[in-house]
């Protein structure tokens, strides 16, 4: 299959010039079935092995590439999402631009009042004929300021306990009753966004899942969510140890004996949890799932936080190396602008995509086997839950 | 190269794991660890029957001719179960040691009917080897502390300057009381003791081998210490619910888990391509996670975690111990600046 695969693409070279119009050459990379291979044939994929998408994008590294920053919550969350459990219409309606970045997505999950606790939401969806009528308020959507289309997950019936009467839909950001307003965050900048949906009419069409089965649908978008947060293939010394390692080596200078221990220390770690994630991606590409997943996005958010936290430190530089002016962000940028920024946006990762507590109640519960804290809200239906 | 078990790997480790049940549970070795620790009948059984004596040893010396990531196996198994077998001194390190002279006593090690033990400290650093013994005219003097395996060892293996030099009558093998009574040490006096040269020794290699190897032998042991604490904390119950359904008991086993999620890719790393930053970074974090796993066990068992029918000090002693084995943490991130190039201060 290896071969076959570099064939493949050389074939698709041959008939298509990088060089030309970047949209055309994405939109015929996906008609070739070498967006991601894994997915099916006509939808950008060729059914085959998962890991031999990493030998399609050293094939084609020279060539027009994906905005990741912008494109993220599309590609990580929404895609698989609808893969999993939307029809053929909504597949091949949404997978293309999606992954051409031609319509982006955002994801109207969190409320005020529902953040871990993400199944008390309170968003109403009600049917209406072949439509769906949606209010309510969404809080920490990303990009939301510039996407065509949303994953949205709402309540369609409170009457039963709160993980069952949920809805997932697609949500149509240009819809009448969609208001977005800007969250400006630590950093400054507005990167997350309010959602206000006020009479929101959306056909039943872009219903993705059962009535009634939105929690289910939703584990997917969460799962796929946190392996696009931590599980990103990186390599030794790369990733935000990287960042700090070229300011390290840039500036002997400023380097002393006691940072030089930790900066060890989390080198150390770094690799550790990049070879965890090797093994991950060999069991996966094997066959065998493991939990190791589970604690991906907790390790990354962990080393994050203390490789930014650990450069502000090193650099001994008491101004903000960017400006606090209020922006609207072009993209979810974890590494890039200065190590101030780094600093202050690594302290979201330990709460975006599931809280590292959240985390490690999914990893003693669900792969440890532990028993879960006395429930008060489980068959309690949602209506008459203290709020 | 794979970081993922082969199924050769499991078949062994299967094999070694249930004679370890059957003969060798913790409660057996702590029934004997204060008289005589070595079970010379398991040893038989392992190095014999199943083979592990002769694993690193090529087939045509009378061995198995496998790789580390074999003996790796054998190691995370042997951890698990603390279980006081000198394999791990003289299957791997004096052997490894031997290797390259292509010495008679390979055959015998391969069988199983002799042990040996190189005599370095065991606390030795690959990074800064050496003994302090001397030879002249064939004889070997002077005293090495804390050597592992040499009490039940029947040739001791003496790295001087270069060359290794055996010793089978003559040394004085005095057993000190051990930190791990596991795998206890003891004080090697050589006084002009008559000694056999068997080829040169690159000792600072033999002691990085061990070292990357020791990583795995040190993930059995957190294994253990975790899949013990977690089957203790479904049970026992405090304020009417198990203990192990409280948040502040699930954080630290959730992030327990994790550390020995990691423990176990860098395990495997560093069996499979036993490079030196490999080694250095197994070492540098598995130490610390066996060491850490032991201590959480010991805490989260409560008062029972501390007394001496509890097997878990066995495991928190061979911990402890093994942490500061050929090269302590520190040691190896020392190493791991200039290996990839994260410079100190200038």
């Amino acid at each position: 299959m290896d071969v076959n695969i570099k064939e493949r693409v050389a074939a698709f070279l041959a008939e298509h010039d990088p060089d030309g119009d970047r949209l055309e050459f994405l939109r015929a990379r996906f008609d070739a079935g070498l967006a991601w291979v894994w997915y099916p044939e006509g939808l950008g994929g060729l059914g085959a092995p998962r890991e031999l998408q990493s030998v399609v994008e050293r094939e084609l590294a020279g060539t027009p590439q994906l905005n990741a920053g912008v494109q993220a919550i599309g590609l990580g969350m929404a895609a698989p999402t609808i893969l999993a459990f939307g029809t053929e219409e909504q597949k091949r309606r949404f997978l293309r631009p999606l992954w051409t970045g031609e319509e982006l997505w955002c994801q109207l999950f969190s409320e005020p009042g529902a953040g871990s606790d993400l199944a008390t939401l309170a968003t109403r969806a009600v049917r209406d004929g072949d439509e769906w009528v949606v209010d309510g308020q969404k809080v920490w959507t990303s990009g939301a300021h510039h996407a065509r289309w949303a994953i949205l997950v709402a309540r369609t019936d409170p009457d039963v306990p709160k993980h069952r009467g949920l809805t997932y839909f697609v949500c149509d950001m240009h819809a009448p009753g969609v208001e977005v307003r800007p969250l400006r965050q630590i950093t400054g900048e507005a990167e997350f966004n309010e959602v206000f949906l006020t009479g929101v009419r959306l056909p039943d069409d872009l219903r993705l899942g059962e009535v009634g089965d939105g929690w289910r649908v939703a584990q997917t978008t969460l799962m796929n969510e946190r392996v696009a947060i931590g599980g990103a293939p990186v390599g030794r010394g790369g990733g935000m140890v990287g960042v700090v390692l070229d300011a390290w080596r840039a500036q002997p200078e400023l380097r002393t004996h006691d940072l030089h221990q930790r900066l060890l220390s989390l080198w150390v770690e770094s690799e550790v949890t990049r070879l965890s994630g090797v093994r991950l991606r060999e069991q996966l590409a094997a066959g065998h799932p493991g939990p190791e997943g589970s604690g991906m996005k907790l390790s990354f958010a962990k080393l994050n936080q203390e490789l930014s936290g650990f450069e502000v430190e090193f650099a001994r530089d008491l101004g903000y190396d960017d400006d606090w002016t209020f922006r609207r962000s072009e993209g979810v940028d974890f590494y890039g602008r200065g190590r101030g920024y780094r600093y202050l946006r690594a302290k979201g990762n330990s709460i975006e995509g599931g809280t590292s507590e959240i985390l490690r109640n999914i990893i003693s519960e669900r792969v440890l086997g532990l028993p879960s804290e006395p429930r008060v809200d489980k068959d309690v239906p949602w209506k008459d839950l203290p709020r | 190269m794979s970081l993922l078990y082969s199924e050769v790997e499991e078949e062994l480790r299967a094999a070694v794991r249930g004679l370890l049940a059957d003969r060798c549970p913790p409660a057996a070795v702590l029934k004997r660890i204060e008289s005589d620790p070595y079970d010379p009948d398991l040893w038989k059984t392992l190095a014999g029957e199943i083979g592990v004596a002769g694993l690193l040893i090529p087939e045509q010396y009378g061995g198995a001719g496998a790789s580390a990531s074999e003996a790796a196996v054998v190691l995370e198994e042997l951890g698990r179960g603390v279980a006081p077998v000198p394999f791990f001194t003289s299957s791997v390190l004096a052997t490894r040691a031997l290797l390259p002279t292509g010495d008679a006593l390979l055959e015998e090690l391969a069988e199983g009917r002799k042990t040996a033990a190189l005599v370095v400290p065991f606390a030795a650093s690959p990074y800064r080897p050496g003994a302090p013994v001397r030879v002249a005219d064939g004889r070997l003097t002077g005293t090495v502390t804390g050597v592992a395996g040499a009490d039940v060892a029947d040739v001791l293996l003496a790295p001087v300057d270069g060359r290794l030099y055996a010793v089978e009558e003559g040394a004085e093998v005095e057993g000190v009381p051990s930190l791990d009574l596991t795998r206890p040490v003891a004080t090697v006096t050589f006084d002009a003791t008559p000694a056999r040269d068997v080829g040169e020794c690159d000792l600072a290699e033999v002691l990085g081998f061990g070292a990357g190897l020791l990583a795995s032998e040190q993930l059995g042991v957190a294994e253990w210490c975790l899949d013990t604490t977690l089957a203790y904390v479904k049970e026992r119950h405090q304020f009417a619910r198990p203990v192990g359904s409280f948040q502040a008991i699930k954080h630290r086993l959730a992030d327990l888990w994790l550390d020995v999620v990691r423990a176990r890719a860098a395990a495997r790393s560093a069996a499979t391509d036993g490079s030196a930053v490999s080694v250095a970074v197994a070492q540098s974090w598995n130490a610390g996670v066996a060491v850490h796993a032991a201590e959480e066990a010991l805490q989260l068992h409560g008062g029972i975690g501390m007394t001496w029918e509890h097997p878990v000090h066995l495991y928190l002693k061979r911990a402890k111990a093994s942490e500061i084995a050929l090269g302590t943490p520190g040691d190896h991130r020392e190493a791991l600046a200039s290996l990839v190039d994260v410079p100190g201060p200038e």
